[in-house]
C-alpha cells in the first residue's frame, strides 16, 4: 500500500522559520530527517522524498487568454501552512504509515523540542511508471 | 530472450539456487550470485543458444561466481585480521559444482527455498519480494516494476528480507513435521497475496496485473506438483485456476470492472475452469477441508453455472457457512450475507450485515457500504442504495473499483421513478 505522507509547516514570512533557527538545532533536525529517511530506505519502503522551496517562491500557474498561461506570484494570505516536503512510502498497512507520520512529526525544532507537525496521511489511488 | 529461454530460466532459477546454497551455505551471497548467472544466460544464449545442459551451465556459472565472491571475502578477512589461512587455495574455494539431476533431494530445493523466504520471521511484503526473486527467477527490476515502487526500493527490501533470514538463523532444510503445517501455510499464503495483487491489484490504474497472477499461479503449480497429497495446496491451486479463468471477462474494454453476475460468460476460460472444478473435486473428495478448498468450491460452483441465474446459490450460502466457521475474515461474513439473500432474500442479508458494523477491520473498508447498496438495490429502497454506493465509492483506492460503484449510484439516480 503506497502512502503521501505531506508536511505541513506555518507560512510564516514567506521563508521557513527553519532558516532562522541557531545553527546547532538545524543541524539536530537535518540528521533527525536524514536518519528516518535512511531507516525507510533500508527497511525498503522508501518510494521517494521531496522537500519543497518554501512558499515565497510559489508561483500560481492557470490557463491564460491567449497561448501563455497566467502566472502570479504567491501571497496565498488565506493560508496558515504550506506544504513543505512530502514522502512516498510503500508499506504494508495504514497503521505502518502512521507510524512513520508520527515519528515524522516529533522532529526536533528549536532547542530540541519537538516540533509537533502535523502531516497528512493520504492513501495513494493512482501510480505511473516513469 | 525467447519466452521459451526466459520459461525455461525461471524454471531452474529455484533449482539452481538449491544446489548452489548446498555447496556453499550461504544463501545471501548464493542468491545473488544465481541472479548474475541468470542475466549473463538470458544474454549469452540469445546469442550462442540455450546449452545442452542449461542447468548445469547456471550452476557451473553461478558457483564461479560463488568462488569469486568467497575469495575477495577471504581476501578481505585476511587484510582485516592479518590472519594467513593454513589451509591451501583450492580447498578454501570450492571446486566445480556436481549436476546431478536426478537427486530427490534437489528436487525437494524449491520447496525449501519457499519454506525459507516466505518464514515468518519476514514480514510478508518482504517475503513476496524474496519469493519472486529467489524461487520466480524474476529480478529485482522486474518485481519493482510489477509493484510499481523504483528498483531501488525493492532491492533494500530484498536485501532487508535475506538479513531477517540470517538474523533468524533459518537454515537450508526441509521442516520438521511438527513445524510442517504452519509453514506450509505461510508458504501458500505468500502466494495467494501475489496472486491477488495481480488480480485486483489493491492500488493502481489497472484492474489486474497479470504477470503476478501467472507467476503466483506457476509457483502454486510447482507446489501442488510437489505436495500432491496436500489438501490446501491442490486448493489455492484450484482456487487461481477458477479466478482467473475468469479474467478477461471482467473488465471491459475500457479498464471497467464487469459483476460477476454482468460477466458474459462465453469469455471465460472453459479447460481452466474444467482443471479447477476437477482438481477441487478430487481434492475434497479425500478429506481434510481447509479455507484455499472451500473457497476453490464456491469458485467451482460459480464457474459451473451457465448464467448468472443458474448459479447454485443454496449450495454457496452452505460452503459460506462452513467457511465462517473456520476462518474469522469479515470479508467472508460479507460474502456469505451475500448468499444468505440470494437465497432468503436481501432482508436476510441485511440482517446479517447488522454483526459486522461494529467489527474495527472493516472501518475503513469500501466493501461493507457496497455490500449493503447491493443488497437494498435488490430490495427496492434506492435512495439508500445510492447513498451506500456513493460511500463505498469515497473509501476504495482502486480507481476501477471506485468508478464502478459512482456509475452504479449514478444509474440508480437516473431511472425513471
Amino acid at each position: 500500500m503506497k502512502f503521501i505522507l505531506m508536511m505541513h509547516a506555518p507560512r510564516g514570512t514567506g521563508d521557513y522559520a527553519i532558516f532562522n533557527w541557531p545553527p546547532e538545532d538545524l543541524k539536530a533536525h537535518s540528521n533527525f530527517m536524514k536518519r528516518l529517511n535512511e531507516d525507510l530506505r533500508s527497511a525498503g519502503e522508501l518510494v521517494s522524498v521531496e522537500g519543497l522551496t518554501p512558499p515565497g517562491q510559489a508561483r500560481l500557474v492557470r490557463a491564460g487568454k491567449g497561448d501563455a498561461p497566467e502566472i502570479t506570484d504567491g501571497p496565498f494570505a488565506e493560508a496558515k501552512e504550506f506544504l513543505a516536503g512530502f514522502w512516498i512510502v510503500d508499506v504494508e498497512s495504514a497503521e505502518r504509515a502512521y507510524a512513520i507520520a508520527g515519528r515524522a512529526s516529533t522532529a526536533p525544532g528549536p532547542g530540541g523540542t519537538p516540533l509537533n507537525m502535523s502531516i497528512e496521511v493520504r492513501e495513494v489511488m493512482f501510480s505511473g511508471s516513469p | 530472450m525467447q519466452s521459451t529461454g526466459e520459461h525455461l530460466l525461471r524454471e531452474l532459477a529455484p533449482q539452481v539456487l538449491g544446489a548452489v546454497v548446498r555447496r556453499f551455505g550461504d544463501f545471501s551471497a548464493a542468491e545473488d550470485a544465481v541472479q548474475e548467472a541468470l542475466t549473463a544466460a538470458a544474454m549469452q544464449w540469445r546469442d550462442a543458444g540455450v546449452p545442452d545442459n542449461p542447468r548445469a551451465w547456471l550452476i557451473h556459472v553461478a558457483g564461479r561466481r560463488m568462488s569469486d565472491h568467497l575469495r575477495a571475502e577471504l581476501a578481505r578477512r585476511r587484510r582485516e585480521t592479518a590472519l594467513v589461512m593454513e589451509a591451501p587455495p583450492d580447498e578454501q574455494v570450492v571446486p566445480a559444482l556436481d549436476a546431478r539431476t536426478e537427486d530427490p533431494a534437489e528436487q525437494d530445493d524449491t520447496l525449501i527455498l519457499l519454506f525459507m523466504c516466505c518464514h515468518s520471521a519476514l514480514t510478508r511484503s518482504s517475503a513476496i519480494a524474496l519469493t519472486l526473486r529467489a524461487v520466480g527467477g524474476l529480478t529485482t527490476g522486474e518485481i519493482a516494476n510489477a509493484f510499481l515502487v523504483p528498483e531501488a526500493t525493492m532491492a533494500q527490501r530484498i536485501s532487508r528480507a535475506k538479513q531477517s533470514i540470517k538474523k533468524a538463523g533459518l537454515r537450508f532444510r526441509m521442516p520438521t513435521d511438527s513445524e510442517r503445517a504452519e509453514r506450509l501455510g505461510a508458504v501458500l499464503h505468500v502466494l495467494y497475496l501475489v496472486f491477488n495483487e495481480g488480480y485486483a491489484s489493491s492500488a493502481g490504474p489497472s484492474l489486474q496485473r497479470t504477470d503476478l497472477s501467472s507467476e503466483a499461479m506457476r509457483l502454486a503449480r510447482a507446489v501442488h506438483n510437489l505436495l500432491p497429497k496436500d489438501g490446501e495446496a491442490a486448493g489455492l491451486l484450484a482456487l487461481m485456476l477458477l479466478t482467473d479463468a475468469r479474467r478477461t471477462a471482467r473488465t471491459g474494454p475500457d479498464g471497467e470492472l464487469i459483476p460477476l453476475d454482468e460477466q458474459d460468460r462465453s469469455l471465460w476460460d472453459r479447460a481452466a475452469i474444467a482443471e479447477g472444478v476437477a482438481l477441487i473435486t478430487e481434492t475434497l473428495s479425500r478429506g481434510s477441508i481447509g479455507a484455499y478448498q472451500l473457497q476453490a468450491a464456491i469458485a467451482a460452483v460459480h464457474g459451473e453455472a451457465e448464467r448468472a441465474a443458474d448459479t447454485d446459490w443454496p449450495q454457496i450460502l452452505a460452503l459460506y457457512g462452513l467457511l465462517k466457521h473456520m476462518s474469522d475474515n469479515p470479508m467472508v461474513a460479507l460474502n456469505h450475507a451475500i448468499a444468505a439473500a440470494m437465497v432468503h432474500g436481501p432482508a436476510a442479508g441485511l440482517e446479517l450485515l447488522k454483526s459486522l458494523d461494529a467489527d474495527t477491520r472493516l472501518a475503513d473498508n469500501h466493501r461493507l457500504d457496497a455490500v449493503r447498496a447491493h443488497l437494498f438495490e435488490m430490495a427496492g429502497d434506492r435512495d439508500t442504495a445510492m447513498a451506500h454506493y456513493r460511500a463505498a465509492a469515497n473509501r476504495t483506492s482502486s480507481i476501477p473499483e471506485r468508478d464502478y460503484l459512482i456509475m452504479k449510484a449514478a444509474r440508480l439516480g437516473a431511472k425513471p421513478r
